[in-house]
């Protein structure tokens, strides 16, 4: 009487392939394994898969296409160096996007740099501060009240000092800027950029996207958008 | 004994009476009508046996205590085709192009014949059919027709809630007027504080960074094409399971007390 010293119970042994010829299948072949009524039906669940993959991830590829599309880098003059003051902000307004008309254009709020007053040391971009006008909480145009010398928001009571930085209401962080730079007499505006609350520089956010903290991390930068290398 | 002579040939044989003149077939010109439209219905009702759909469909037992309540879904199925007949109407006439799309939408509103009015029923007809949506959702909630066995008609629900907001959504960028604009500006900053895939979906919502010249269209072909298939087939799945599984009877009726009248009729 053998004894069987296997770990292994029979029925969890591997089975043994079965041959379809084994299973007396008309017409098999030597060593065949899948029926041929099986492999039919992978080739056609395949092609199906296939073609339809064939259509839709192009289209998909399409519709996605933008969020990969890096913008070109514009700069746009909006003045001479001499009209901006150093003490309150000059309204001019400026094409965000080409081709599309008046909704393309937006407003920014320009000086000249204010060592009494900036925190931050100036660079090659940053001898004139150009503010944009969209609120940090959901994007609602802000206007500069000259009265105050605060920047305040219609929609929800945003506001914020002179520097754009949020002293009240909704808004998740500074207003964002503009790099600036002068060309021939003339100041030149160019991408936008966002700020943290001390107005260090970041590549491009949303409204409502906080940049404190793990903020950056949480609401990561994109490839449509850049701030300027470098910077 | 054989036949002696051969049939006549079949042209030349004599012609049954048509059952109109028989005697018992549709005399009045007004039967004769009436009997073509049932040969015709019955031509289609064998070829595609439609008919069986039809009466599963419409010849449903109800509950005792239907009411009024009852209503809220067929009216919301209401308000979903005035919607889609309107729209289909108004897409004559928009033009989904940042520069001219406003003026597109005065034109069709102030001069085209009844344009104020088609308009107007989309308009307005959006806000009633999420009302009515809405009061749907709170008569099945409070009725408990979500539970056992109809928890996926809820779900399926709870995804027509959705995309019908999706649809008012992206409907209301459509005029292009000051609201419309600013109004989504804020919505896709909203949709942007998702964190980490945000920055990204409102990329995808703007074609870019920015409000740019192909947003519109965007929301013009999610407004009339992807949204409205979704709705389509998410509506039929409903009818569907409501079909299947028929009505619940308001809470505050009782079962009746005689068990054979219980007993669930097949």
């Amino acid at each position: 009487m053998s004894v069987d010293l296997s770990p292994v119970p029979d029925d969890r042994k591997p089975k043994k392939q079965v041959t379809t010829a084994e299973r007396q299948i008309p017409g098999a072949f030597e060593g065949e394994t899948v029926t041929r009524r099986r492999f039919m039906t992978g080739t056609v669940h395949t092609a199906g898969a296939i073609a339809a993959a064939a259509f839709t991830l192009p289209a998909l590829g399409f519709a996605m296409g933008p969020v990969f599309e890096r913008r070109p880098e514009r700069w746009e003059a909006v003045g001479e160096v001499g009209d901006f003051p150093d003490d309150t902000y000059v309204p001019r307004t400026m094409t965000a996007v080409p081709g599309i008309g008046d909704v393309g254009k937006t407003t920014v709020y320009i000086r000249r740099y204010n060592a009494e007053i900036d925190s931050q040391p100036p660079d090659e971009f940053g001898q004139f501060i150009a503010i944009s006008t969209r609120c940090m909480h959901l994007g609602c145009p802000v206007r500069f009240v000259e009265a105050s010398a605060r920047f305040i928001c219609p929609c929800h009571g945003g506001v914020y000092d002179f520097e754009g930085k949020r002293t009240g209401g909704p808004p998740v962080r500074p207003l964002d800027r503009f790099y600036t730079r002068v060309r021939n007499g003339l100041l030149e505006v160019g991408p936008r950029f966002s700020v943290n609350s001390e107005l260090k520089r970041f590549s491009p956010r949303d409204p409502g996207m906080p940049l404190d903290g793990i903020g950056q991390y949480l609401y990561p930068a994109r490839q449509t958008e850049r701030k300027l290398p470098g910077t | 004994m054989a036949k002696l002579t051969p049939p006549l040939p079949r042209p030349l044989r004599p012609k049954p009476k048509p059952p109109s003149e028989d005697g018992n077939g549709p005399t009045t010109p007004k039967e004769k009508v009436a009997e073509a439209g049932i040969g015709l219905v019955d031509w289609v009702d064998e070829r595609t046996a439609l008919s069986g759909g039809a009466r599963w469909l419409m010849f449903r037992k109800i509950p005792k205590g239907t009411n009024w309540f009852y209503t809220l879904g067929s009216a919301t199925l209401i308000a979903f085709l005035s919607q889609t007949v309107t729209g289909v109407f108004l897409a004559m006439y928009y033009d989904p192009s940042p520069t001219r799309a406003y003026d597109s939408v005065r034109h069709l509103t102030n001069d085209v014949f009844l344009g104020e009015l088609v308009r107007g029923m989309h308009k307005w007809g959006s806000t009633v059919m999420v009302i009515l949506v809405f009061l749907h959702m709170a008569r099945t909630f409070f009725w408990g027709a979500y539970k056992y066995p109809r928890e996926l008609n809820w779900v399926i629900g709870v995804v027509l809630l959705i995309l019908t907001l999706f649809m008012s959504f992206t409907g209301y960028l459509l005029p292009f007027d000051q609201r419309s604009y600013w109004a989504t500006i804020v919505g896709v900053a909203i949709n942007g504080t998702g964190p980490l895939i945000g920055p990204y979906l409102n990329d995808f919502l703007r074609a870019g960074p920015e409000f740019g010249a192909t947003t519109l269209a965007r929301f013009y072909a999610l407004h009339m094409l992807v949204l409205p298939g979704a709705l389509i087939a998410m509506i039929g799945a409903h009818l569907y399971l409501v079909a299947r599984q028929g009505t619940t009877a308001p809470p505050w009726m009782k079962a009746d007390a005689k068990p054979e009248l219980r007993q669930e009729a097949t």
